[in-house]
């Protein structure tokens, strides 16, 4: 009943939270969240899972109830932890707490209904994370999207209505595209699978597929759903060329959401890639092993690009997930222990770091009320720790040894260079690799132009250091990918015991 | 076992109270006439409706209407007359939730006007006649039943006297109303006479009887019967071509009562043609003696509501308006329910219509209160008048968001479910006509997404126009908003229940 307490929790908080005073919200909406972050940390050092939750693995947490019949398919409750998905919960708890600290400054309008807002996301993407019914999972997956809408086109920058549109319609029409694929799936497994429970249709896909649905035959169907689910799931990670979304949103989102959306909302579509695409399909990853491997080096490199080309230091950040998300594909499509493992490592360092980065950003402007790179110059002076913050930030997204950015990109490339699955797996990888040459490149550039140099900043106020209420999250953060950087082994041991059962599925191809 | 044994009328119990409490609501007004005490006429219409929701429920649960359990069964009344079965049940259930809801949230609407106890009594007896329109099994009884629920609703509709939208609406919906009786009266008098009885289970075994024999001798007349017949329940439950009365009634009526007829009305428009053609013409041999399949006609009819209704809604300035094109798109949903029967079974496809009835009696309900709740406060009646409104109303804002997002079909929310039932069911009758109606559904529920969300957009996203000072908030439109919401969102995790009573209702009527 864990997972059940975890989301009910925020649930419950998030309506309390919807209907309290503005003046208390956010000192409450932060006192409800340690109940999930606390309750979560505890379910990490008490986590007794082994194996992956789809293939026959114990789960932690595991609770199923029955709860739907319709025609000849079952839908239940059904939740539990594997290795992947228990890093990934600790991660949204944390950086939800985290980010309600850090509005406290930037929002100062219609309190409650904010904070009401995260707390109600942070339920969702804590059941994205624990479904294993289909249903279950996908109405979590569905139910992200209306507060995030409104988050953006409430609290949003200029074009904050734009930016929520879009953001609405493309992340929409992928999940009905996926949704789509996955019944027709179901349905084309015909009595090899009576309910919705994901370890089951994991389990026929593998003992020999589907038959055939609506005169397609069983492998053109095959191939086709992990098509469309890819594409489904692309869009949300995102991967070039369906990443035109993110930009907007994440520009015009208000910092905690940006820090959500890129914390915590990008890793649900690479975590649903790794659960359904590359756990059920194993055949038709191999088949399609270079296509993906080649989108997401192009997400790589041509991200980074586009951060290069950005003088709004926000738009970097956003631009260079694109940039990390294409590390994660890259390591799923490699297939090996260390690149499956090593993408799932990155999905929880990326949160962190990006999470970082959007904070500092986020307290820089509040001081400034710019985040033009070009209008700074010499921000050290005045912000010294958020500053310092934001150069740490930096370094780790660029890979330096010692934070979970090296280690993430460590192992991918690794797992990527040695992958027999990819053909020309060297090449890819060195391709990628590149990137962090890219990555420095912007980051650095950018460091330069706004942090160093004389103060130049011409405003009628006052720029200040920021308060501690700002700065202590980003610390946590900082203390979190140092101890990660450090000690990878704290999180990765229980990823790869939940990756490898995988790589035993796609053995022999 | 019951604990008391009741006599076999007392299953009729949830139309009863209806009527009782119309009945009482007319002693107190000729006690008291010209009474304003909102508090006691309001009170009584919400408690009687209460105890006919209590008692439907509790005789579902009990297991009345049920086959092969002992003592209850299917009960047929007045020589199958009238029946009580779980269809006629889960629908009483309907109406009475509508109603509860409608006269709560009337306490606050027609605060200040007169003709109060007339307004409850009407409503209630409107409802009486709902609530008998889901347990009618002959042709007579139907069409008194329904008489019996529009005669009020005319007078309902354009109780706003002063108001010149509600006397055209009321008008408009009167001769259309009056029209489509006389069209379906003459239907139900060829059916008559091809077949020389009015009972519905009476019509099955003679079409069987003339199918064994060969003799298809009437069988034109039968068919154009079962037209002008489609003809009436077209009406009934706004569907194209007899929906244009819809939007001006629903847009000039009192907003509750344009959420009482897009609810329960419709509802129990549906719960009549569910069961005239599965009780009365036995797809097979209807088919065989008029040479066509029905259903084709509802397959044509569903598509072509959902997609008249969708596309007009999307073009709408005026709030009501939308809801009440949206409406008619909802009415070409559940219509799958009748396209999808075939010959062998069809239970999943209008269970799922059923389901889709009940959250739509939730979901479309409280967007109308919603509107109620603005026209409370003096809010125009466009798009832009709404803008802004969650700055001083978040509360009911969220619920409207809710009900938009669940027409709409975005999961959670239980509009959702049934839409997806819809389309699952569809998709296993398997055929290429439901696969294309499985296909428009799917479409014109993403069509439908545009104009829902442009509302949620108004309300919380755009500026306001106009600067406004603090809203009141009347407690009987908010609960009875909040209450709806609440049970929107409530139904997901009661979702099963609902689909084991659903599917077992529509097999028994579909097996009989």
């Amino acid at each position: 009943m864990m997972i059940e307490m975890l989301i009910a929790v925020a649930l419950i908080g998030a309506a309390v939270v919807f209907v309290a005073p503005n003046r208390v919200a956010g000192k409450l909406a932060f006192a409800i969240s340690l109940v999930p972050a606390a309750l979560s940390l505890w379910m990490f050092t008490a986590f007794d899972g082994s194996g992956n939750a789809l293939l026959d693995g114990e789960l932690a947490f595991e609770n199923q109830v029955e709860w739907i019949q319709f025609g000849d398919y079952a839908i239940s409750w059904f939740v539990g932890l594997d290795g992947i998905s228990l890093p990934l919960v600790v991660l949204t708890t944390l950086l939800t707490t985290l980010a309600i600290m850090s509005s406290w400054t930037p929002i100062d309008e219609r309190e409650s209904q904010f904070y009401g807002l995260v707390l109600f996301i942070e339920a969702n993407l804590i059941g994205v994370f624990a479904a294993l019914d289909f249903f279950v999972w996908f109405i979590f997956w569905e139910a992200v999207l209306i507060p995030m809408y409104l988050l953006i086109g409430i609290w949003g920058g200029p074009r904050r209505k734009y930016a929520a549109i879009k953001f609405f319609v493309y992340t929409n029409v992928a999940s009905l595209v996926m949704f789509g694929a996955f019944i027709a799936l179901v349905f084309g497994l015909g009595d090899a699978v009576t309910s919705f429970a994901l370890p089951e249709v994991a389990d026929a896909m593998l003992e020999g597929g589907p038959d055939g649905f609506l005169g397609v035959d069983g492998p053109t169907l095959a191939s086709l759903v992990f098509v469309a689910m890819f594409l489904g799931f692309a869009v949300k990670v995102p991967v070039v060329p369906f990443h035109t979304w993110l930009p907007d949103a994440h520009v015009e989102a208000p910092t905690p959401a940006s820090v959500l959306l890129a914390g915590v909302l990008l890793k649900m579509g690479t975590y649903a890639l790794l659960r359904f695409n590359f756990t059920m399909f194993p055949e038709q990853v191999a088949a399609y092993a270079v296509p993906i491997a080649a989108v997401a080096v192009i997400s790589v490199i041509y991200g980074a690009m586009l951060a290069l080309a950005q003088t709004d230091l926000k738009r970097i950040v956003a631009y260079s997930s694109v940039s990390s998300m294409g590390y994660v594909i890259l390591g799923l499509i490699a297939y090996t222990q260390f690149g499956v493992g090593g993408a799932t490592f990155q999905m929880v360092s990326h949160g962190l770091i990006s999470g970082l980065m959007f904070m500092a950003v986020g307290v820089i402007y509040n001081a400034t009320h710019t985040r033009m790179v070009t209008d700074m110059s010499g921000m050290a002076d005045r912000m010294p720790v958020a500053v310092g913050i934001l150069i740490a930030g930096a370094f780790g997204y660029m890979g330096l040894p010692l934070m979970s950015g090296f280690a993430a990109e460590y192992f991918i490339f690794f797992g990527a260079f040695g992958s027999e699955l990819l053909a020309y797996a060297p090449v890819f990888t060195a391709l990628a690799m590149f990137g962090i040459v890219i990555v420095a490149g912007y980051l650095l550039f950018a460091l330069q132009r706004a942090v160093f140099g004389p103060y130049s900043l011409e405003t009628d106020y006052e720029v200040s250091r920021a308060p501690l209420h700002d700065v202590a999250p980003m610390f946590v953060l900082l203390g979190l990918i140092i101890a990660l950087g450090v000690a990878p082994e704290l999180i990765f041991e229980m990823i790869t015991d939940a990756v490898d059962p995988i790589l035993a599925n796609g053995g022999d191809l | 076992m019951a604990l008391v044994e009741l006599p076999e009328w007392a299953a009729l119990a949830p139309a009863l109270l209806l009527v009782a409490t119309a009945m009482v609501l007319f002693i107190i007004d000729s006690i008291n006439p010209r009474s304003t005490n909102r508090e006691l006429l309001a009170g009584t219409a919400v408690v009687g409706s209460l105890a006919s929701l209590g008692v439907a429920v509790w005789f579902i649960f009990a297991g009345v209407g049920q086959p092969g359990t002992d003592g209850f069964g299917v009960i047929e009344l007045f020589d199958g007359q009238l029946v009580v079965d779980q269809m006629a049940l889960f629908f009483m259930i309907v109406v009475a939730i509508v109603t509860a809801l409608v006269s709560v949230a009337s306490y606050d609407y027609m605060d200040g006007h007169s003709y109060q106890a007339e307004y409850y009594s009407l409503v209630l007896l409107a409802a009486t006649g709902m609530a008998t329109m889901a347990a009618a099994n002959s042709l007579v009884t139907i069409f008194i039943a329904m008489e019996l629920a529009s005669l009020p609703s005319y007078a309902l509709v354009s109780i706003l006297k002063d108001n010149r939208g509600s006397i055209e609406g009321g008008l408009k919906y009167f001769l259309i109303g009056a029209l489509s009786s006389a069209i379906m009266l003459y239907g139900i008098s060829l059916i008559y006479g091809a077949t020389g009885h009015l009972q519905l289970d009476a019509i099955a075994a003679e079409l069987e009887a003339l199918s064994a024999d060969g003799d298809a001798g009437y069988g034109g007349l039968l068919g154009l019967g079962i037209l002008m017949l489609i003809g009436g329940f077209a009406f009934k439950t706004a569907s194209v071509p007899f929906h244009f009365w819809a939007p001006e009634a629903y847009e000039g009526g009192p907003a509750p009562i344009s959420a009482f007829l897009s609810s329960a009305s419709k509802a129990a428009g549906f719960v009549i043609a569910f069961r005239v053609f599965t009780t009365a013409f036995p797809i097979d041999v209807t088919g065989e003696l008029i040479g066509i399949d029905w259903t084709l006609a509802f397959v044509i009819l569903a598509i072509v509501t959902m997609t008249v209704g969708n596309f007009a809604a999307a073009t709408q300035n005026n709030v009501k308006r939308m809801l009440a094109y949206s409406s008619i798109g909802h009415a070409g949903y559940a219509l799958i329910g009748l396209a999808g029967l075939t010959v062998g079974g069809g239970e999943l496809v209008m269970g799922a219509a059923m389901m889709h009835l009940l959250v739509y009696g939730f979901m479309n309900t409280g967007a109308f209160l919603f509107v109620a709740l603005a026209e409370h406060w003096g809010v125009g009646r466009t798009f832009e008048d709404y803008n802004g409104l969650a700055r001083r109303a978040p509360v009911a804002c969220f619920a409207l968001a809710i009900f938009m997002f669940s027409l709409a079909g975005i999961p959670p929310l239980g509009g959702f479910w049934s839409k997806y039932f819809l389309f699952v069911g569809a998709i296993s009758v398997g055929t290429t006509a439901m696969l294309l109606v499985a296909a428009a559904l799917v479409v014109n529920s993403a069509l439908s997404l545009y104009y829902y969300s442009r509302l949620v957009k108004a309300v919380w996203i755009e500026e306001p126009v106009v600067e406004r000072d603090a809203l009141s908030q009347p407690t009987g439109l908010y609960a009875a908003i909040v209450f709806a919401a609440v049970m929107t969102v409530v139904l997901l995790p009661g979702f099963g229940p609902v689909v084991d009573i659903a599917v077992e209702a529509a097999s028994v009527v579909l097996a009989s």
